[in-house]
């Protein structure tokens, strides 16, 4: 015997059984849907959209040899997203033999940063730390830090992630400021992130900045690509995937791509039904729910 | 391979709880809760109180007194009797904020948004003429539903409930956002699982 779902209207026994599915069976499909690409690739095509373009064309006019600020500004729990963009604009900046300063306003994002430095300039390119690049670490302060590095990187950043004078570190020996600056590249999981760049900095020192943040924050910052104040934008896997097909580096976000695209048809399938199943059952009406007077 | 392992443990505990809450679960749960604070506060000793306060204050920049005096004041918060005392410290930190908030936000967001609504109807082409036109009718009529205390009836009504869809259509994108998302951590974590850790992947 079923038990009553209080659903009168749901005439289809699959139906009524698909309504009581329990959720563990939706997390068994996301799951397989999602393994199952990444053992197997399917390489789907990634369309390069006009925000990220925008970022990779802004990161092609740089003259060879100009200063690029590097805000990391993100912790591990972002890193599935975040880390594959600071990977692919790392490798576009080292490549055009930009120099780097990188620098976190997320206490857990120096070593990240470090990492990333690791890998694409020194095992890579073969940059040379404090001559190429280097890593500024951690400074608290949020907003009131982005304007005082207007003013001076040298008062905000006395020593590097490694305790040595920034005075004595060649790049730092004229990068004082932003109007030393060419450009900012922020890689953001929140706050402090891009929106605090934009509203301190951007308005303040006018200069260039494009960014890179997760999927949930993305929608957030299209405006700001639209109104010119971001050149370019990143947003999710998604946008680290079409960064890396600009690079022509396909990476971690090229191969999530296809996990990415199947999780989403098992979600889609799930709405799809679920929708099925209360109109089938003849919408709100029928299902006894209390409504607010 | 011991610290993976140990990694992998604690992905597969928090993941445990998909199936039901369980003590493995909360035993990784409170792990991380103790062990991100231990980190945030060691962090927060080493990179900002010492450096920026301790060490110029004990080589004689005795100004900075003033700060450290009212740092302290913050930990009256756990007497009922001197907690006003903390309102001090705290008026300053709010006020200085608020002002840096206030400059950014009215600077790099309304002043620079506005401006950027401010487009022409007719974009120069067919295909950014059409983009102008949803952006002045969405932004006016979402501003409309939110607004304007008149009762939505009549012309009104209509230009509310145009907003209401437009609001509709950006939360849905959002929401989509939201879900490619926590599939990329779901992706990120098993990358680990089966990269990393078991390599099943290539």
């Amino acid at each position: 015997m079923s038990k009553k779902t209080g659903r009168e209207g749901l005439k289809l026994p699959v139906l009524e059984r698909l309504e009581r599915l329990d959720r563990r069976y939706i997390f068994i499909a996301i799951f397989i849907a999602v393994i199952v690409p990444l053992i197997f690739p399917i390489w789907l095509p990634v369309r390069v959209s006009p925000e990220v373009q925008g970022l990779y064309d802004s990161v092609e006019k740089l003259p060879p040899g100009s200063v690029v600020y590097f805000a990391a500004d993100f912790d591990p729990g972002s890193m599935a997203e975040l880390r594959p963009m600071m990977i692919s604009t790392l490798r576009h900046l080292f490549r055009r033999d930009i120099k780097v300063i990188g620098a976190c306003l997320w206490p857990a994002g120096p070593p990240l940063l470090e990492e990333g430095f690791g890998i694409v300039a020194e095992g890579e390119y073969g940059k040379k730390y404090g001559i190429d690049f280097v890593n500024l670490g951690f400074k608290e302060g949020r907003e009131a830090v982005m304007v005082q590095l207007g003013k001076s990187f040298h008062s905000v950043y006395p020593a590097d992630y490694y305790g040595k004078p920034v005075s004595e570190i060649p790049i730092m020996k004229n990068a004082y400021n932003f109007d030393n600056t060419a450009m900012i590249v922020n890689i953001s999981a929140g706050y402090p992130g891009t929106k605090e760049w934009i509203q301190q900095v951007k308005s303040r020192f006018h200069i260039t900045i494009g960014a890179g943040c997760t999927a949930v924050s993305a929608p957030e910052f299209y405006p700001y690509v639209q109104s010119g104040q971001l050149v370019g934008l990143m947003g999710g896997l998604a946008g680290a995937a079409e960064y890396e097909k600009l690079i022509g580096n396909p990476a971690d976000a090229t191969k999530g791509m296809d996990a990415q695209s199947l999780g989403h048809v098992v979600i889609l399938i799930f709405v799809i039904l679920g929708n099925i199943i209360y109109f089938a059952g003849g919408g709100s009406k029928k299902t006894g729910r209390v409504k607010a007077s | 391979m011991l610290v993976n392992t140990v990694a992998a443990f604690l992905t597969l505990a928090v993941f445990s709880f998909l199936y039901r809450d369980n003590p493995v679960y909360k035993f990784a749960e409170y792990l991380f809760v103790g062990v991100a604070t231990g980190y945030i506060l060691s962090l927060e000793y080493q990179n900002v109180f010492k450096p920026n306060l301790w060490t110029p204050l004990v080589h004689g920049q005795y100004s900075l007194i003033i700060v450290f005096i009212l740092g302290v004041l913050m930990f009256t918060r756990f007497s009922k009797q001197y907690a006003w005392l903390s309102r001090w410290a705290i008026a300053l930190m709010v006020g200085a904020f608020s002002g840096l908030a206030i400059i950014g936000a009215a600077q790099g967001d309304l002043v620079a948004q506005i401006q950027a609504n401010m487009v022409p109807f007719w974009g120069g082409s067919v295909g950014k003429t059409i983009e102008n036109v949803l952006l002045i009718v969405g932004l006016i009529s979402s501003l409309w539903y939110f607004f304007f205390s008149k009762e939505h009836k009549g012309v009104s009504g209509g230009i509310a409930k145009l907003g209401i869809w437009f609001l509709m259509i950006s939360f849905g994108a959002s929401f989509g956002f939201t879900v490619m998302s926590r599939i990329s951590l779901l992706i990120g974590r098993l990358q680990f699982l089966f990269h990393d850790w078991l390599p099943i992947i290539k």
